[in-house]
C-alpha cells in the first residue's frame, strides 16, 4: 500500500505544488520552514480543505480526483491537531467514544481498552477534560483518533504547543503507534529531535514544493538538502544492542558499518536503537589511531565533500551502507588528500542513544 | 374592566411570547448559523435587516406591517382566499409582528454562541467521522447551550414587553390582541394606578428574575464544569 498525492493550488502569493508517493508503512516526516505548505498539504489530504484539481489515493481507494471528493467524515483518516481540540462539553470517555461510536465495527482497528492502555489513559477515562495537562490532552486526542480505525494517521505538530516535559511523556507513545498498529503516519514537525526519534522517511519541503523524499538516514545526510546545512548536521544510525559491560557501564551496538560502544545504561539486549551522531563529533584519520581516548573508530569511504561555512567542509561517508557526516576543516581535507572514494577511518567522539 | 381581564391579558401575553420564542428558535437557529459561517458579500445587508428592529421605532415597523398584512394587501388577500385568519387585528397578526420585532434578540445571541464554538471543534468532529448534520447536533448545539438560553429568555421577555407594534397591528381586542402592555396603558389612561402597579411591578420582577437566570448561568458555564 502506498499514498499518492498530487496537489497544485495557489493561495494569494503562495503556491502549493506537490506530487509525491509516500510509503504505506512507517512514519514519513514532513519537514521544512514555517509557511512552506506542510499543514496545507495535511489538511488537503484529510479533506478538511478541498483543493481543486487535486489527486489523492490511499492504498486502492481514491479519495480525490477530477470526479471524486470523499468528504472528510467519510475518509478513514486520523488527524491530530497542534492543540488537542478536545470537546469541552464531553468527558475524557465521551471524547474517546465520539469517533469510536461513529466507526462501523468492521472498520475498527483497535479495541477500546487497548487504545486506553496504549496511551496510558486508565486513570483519566472518567475525568472531565478541563483539568487535564497539555500532554494528557494530546494523549486523549491521539487515542480518540486511533479509535476510529484510521488507515492513515496525520499528525500536525502534535507536540509543538507542549513543554519539554510533556513532549518526552508523549514521544514513546508516538513511537509505539506505527509499530503496534502498522499504521502509516504523515508527521509535520519543526523539531529535529522528534524527526530523528520517530521518522522512517523524510519529505523535505521548500516553498510549497517537496524538494526531496526518501529514507530518513539518507535524507539527513544528503549534502544538497538544507537539513545538512548548519552546525547541527547529524546522521541517524539504526543499530542492535549486542552486548553490555556492567563494570564499565558500556553497551555494544552493531550497525552495518561495525560495532559502536555507547556509554551509560542501554536498552535491553537485542533491542533496536536509534543513534544520533553529530557531524561536528566525527573526525577523520587515514590510519586507525592508537593511544586515543576515543572509543569508536569505524572504517568508511568518502562519498562526497561539500564546502560548508567558515573554512569547514562537510564530508559524507559511507560505513558499509550507513551514511555518516563529518565536519572537518578545509585544511584537513587538503592535508589528508581526501577525495571521493578515499578510504579513511571515522573517529566518533560522541553517540547519542535516542530510543 | 374587571381584574379578570387583566389575567386574560397576562395569559395572552405569555402565550404570544411562548409561541413567538418557539418560532424564533426554529427560524433563528438556521439563520444565525448561516450568518456565523457565511462569507457571502450580502451578509452585512442581511445582518442589518435582522438588526433593524433594534433601531426602528416600533410604530414604524407596525405601520408597514399594517400596510403589508392588511386585508387589502396582496398577502392579506391571499391568506383570506386560502381560508386563513385575518392578519391584522388578530392574534395571528400579533405573532407575525412579534417574530419580526424580536428577531435580533434571538439571532444575535445565537450567532455569537455559534461563532464561539469555533472551527477547531467542528474539524475535530469531522475527522472523527461526524457528518455536517451530526456535527451540528453533537458539537454545536451542546457548546452553544448558553446562547440558546440567552436567546430564549431575551426573545420571550422582549415579546412580553412589546407595545408599539402590538398597538399598530393588533389594536385592543380583549382576549385576542389586548396584551399586558396594552392593558397597562389602558389603566394609566383611566388613572387606575393601583392595577397599573400590579401589572408594571409584575413585569419588572419577571424581567429582573429572567435576566438573573441568564447572567447566572453564563457565569456558571464560563467557570467550567466539574
Amino acid at each position: 500500500m502506498t499514498i499518492s498525492a498530487r496537489f497544485r493550488h495557489r493561495f494569494g502569493s503562495f503556491e502549493l505544488d506537490v506530487d509525491f508517493t509516500a510509503p504505506g508503512r512507517g512514519v514519513t516526516a514532513l519537514v521544512g520552514p514555517s509557511g512552506c505548505g506542510k499543514t496545507t498539504l495535511l489538511r488537503a489530504i484529510a479533506g478538511l480543505d478541498h483543493l481543486d484539481g487535486g489527486y489523492l489515493r490511499v492504498g486502492d481507494d481514491i479519495w480525490q480526483d477530477q470526479q471524486t471528493f470523499v468528504p472528510v467524515h467519510q475518509r478513514a483518516v486520523g488527524y491530530v491537531f497542534q492543540d488537542a481540540n478536545l470537546f469541552s462539553h464531553l468527558s475524557v470517555r465521551g471524547n474517546l467514544e465520539y469517533g469510536w461510536k461513529r466507526t462501523p465495527a468492521f472498520r475498527r482497528t483497535v479495541a477500546f481498552a487497548d487504545a486506553v492502555k496504549l496511551l496510558g489513559l486508565d486513570e483519566l477515562v472518567e475525568r472531565g477534560v478541563d483539568g487535564l495537562s497539555g500532554g494528557e490532552k494530546q494523549r486523549v486526542a491521539l487515542a480518540r483518533t486511533l479509535l476510529c480505525g484510521p488507515r492513515l494517521l496525520l499528525l500536525d505538530e502534535p507536540l509543538a504547543s507542549l513543554d519539554a516535559g510533556s513532549k518526552h511523556e508523549i514521544l514513546p507513545f508516538l513511537a509505539s503507534i506505527p509499530r503496534e498498529l502498522e499504521l502509516p503516519v504523515l508527521y509535520v514537525s519543526h523539531d529535529a529531535d522528534e524527526v530523528a526519534r520517530l521518522a522512517d522517511h523524510l519529505a523535505c519541503f521548500e516553498d510549497g514544493r517537496i524538494a526531496a523524499i526518501g529514507g530518513v538516514s539518507e535524507m539527513l545526510t544528503r549534502l544538497d538538502l538544507p537539513l545538512s546545512r548548519g552546525p547541527d548536521a547529524e546522521a541517524l544510525i539504526v543499530a542492535d544492542v549486542v552486548g553490555y559491560d556492567p563494570v564499565d557501564r558500556i553497551s555494544e551496538v552493531r550497525f552495518s558499518g561495525g560495532i559502536l560502544l555507547v556509554t551509560g545504561a542501554c536498552p535491553e539486549m537485542g533491542s533496536r536503537v536509534r543513534l544520533r551522531i553529530k557531524a561536528r563529533d566525527v573526525s577523520l584519520t587515514l590510519e586507525p589511531p592508537t593511544g586515543s581516548s576515543i572509543l569508536n573508530v569505524v572504517p568508511a569511504i568518502v562519498r562526497e565533500i561539500a564546502s560548508g561555512s567558515d573554512a569547514r567542509d562537510l564530508v559524507r561517508l559511507d560505513c558499509d551502507g550507513t551514511p555518516l557526516l563529518a565536519l572537518v576543516s578545509r585544511r584537513s581535507v587538503r592535508g589528508l588528500g581526501l577525495g571521493v572514494d578515499s578510504r579513511i577511518h571515522a573517529q566518533v567522539k560522541s553517540v547519542a542513544v535516542l530510543s | 374592566m374587571s381584574p379578570h381581564s387583566d389575567w386574560e391579558a397576562v395569559r395572552l401575553s405569555v402565550s404570544l411570547a411562548l409561541l413567538t420564542t418557539l418560532i424564533l428558535l426554529a427560524v433563528g437557529t438556521p439563520l444565525a448559523w448561516w450568518l456565523s459561517r457565511t462569507r457571502t458579500r450580502i451578509r452585512p445587508a442581511i445582518e442589518a435587516l435582522v438588526a433593524m428592529p433594534l433601531v426602528l421605532p416600533p410604530t414604524v415597523l407596525g405601520f408597514y406591517l399594517l400596510i403589508g398584512l392588511g386585508p387589502n394587501s396582496p398577502l392579506g388577500q391571499l391568506v383570506a382566499a386560502l381560508g386563513g385568519p385575518p392578519l391584522t387585528f388578530s392574534f395571528t397578526g400579533l405573532v407575525i409582528g412579534s417574530v419580526l420585532y424580536s428577531l435580533p434578540f434571538v439571532v444575535h445571541p445565537l450567532q455569537d454562541a455559534f461563532r464561539a464554538v469555533g472551527r477547531e471543534a467542528l474539524e475535530a468532529a469531522a475527522v472523527l467521522g461526524a457528518s455536517p448534520r451530526d456535527r451540528f447536533i453533537s458539537v454545536v448545539l451542546p457548546l452553544a447551550r448558553p446562547g440558546f438560553l440567552t436567546a430564549s429568555v431575551l426573545g420571550f421577555a422582549h415579546t412580553i414587553g412589546e407595545f408599539g407594534v402590538v398597538l399598530m397591528i393588533g389594536g385592543n381586542i380583549p382576549g385576542e390582541t389586548r396584551v399586558l402592555s396594552i392593558a397597562l396603558y389602558d389603566h394609566v389612561e383611566t388613572l387606575s394606578y393601583g392595577r397599573a402597579h400590579w401589572l408594571a411591578g409584575g413585569m419588572m420582577l419577571m424581567s429582573f428574575l429572567l435576566l438573573v437566570i441568564v447572567y447566572g448561568r453564563q457565569r456558571g458555564w464560563r467557570g467550567g464544569r466539574p
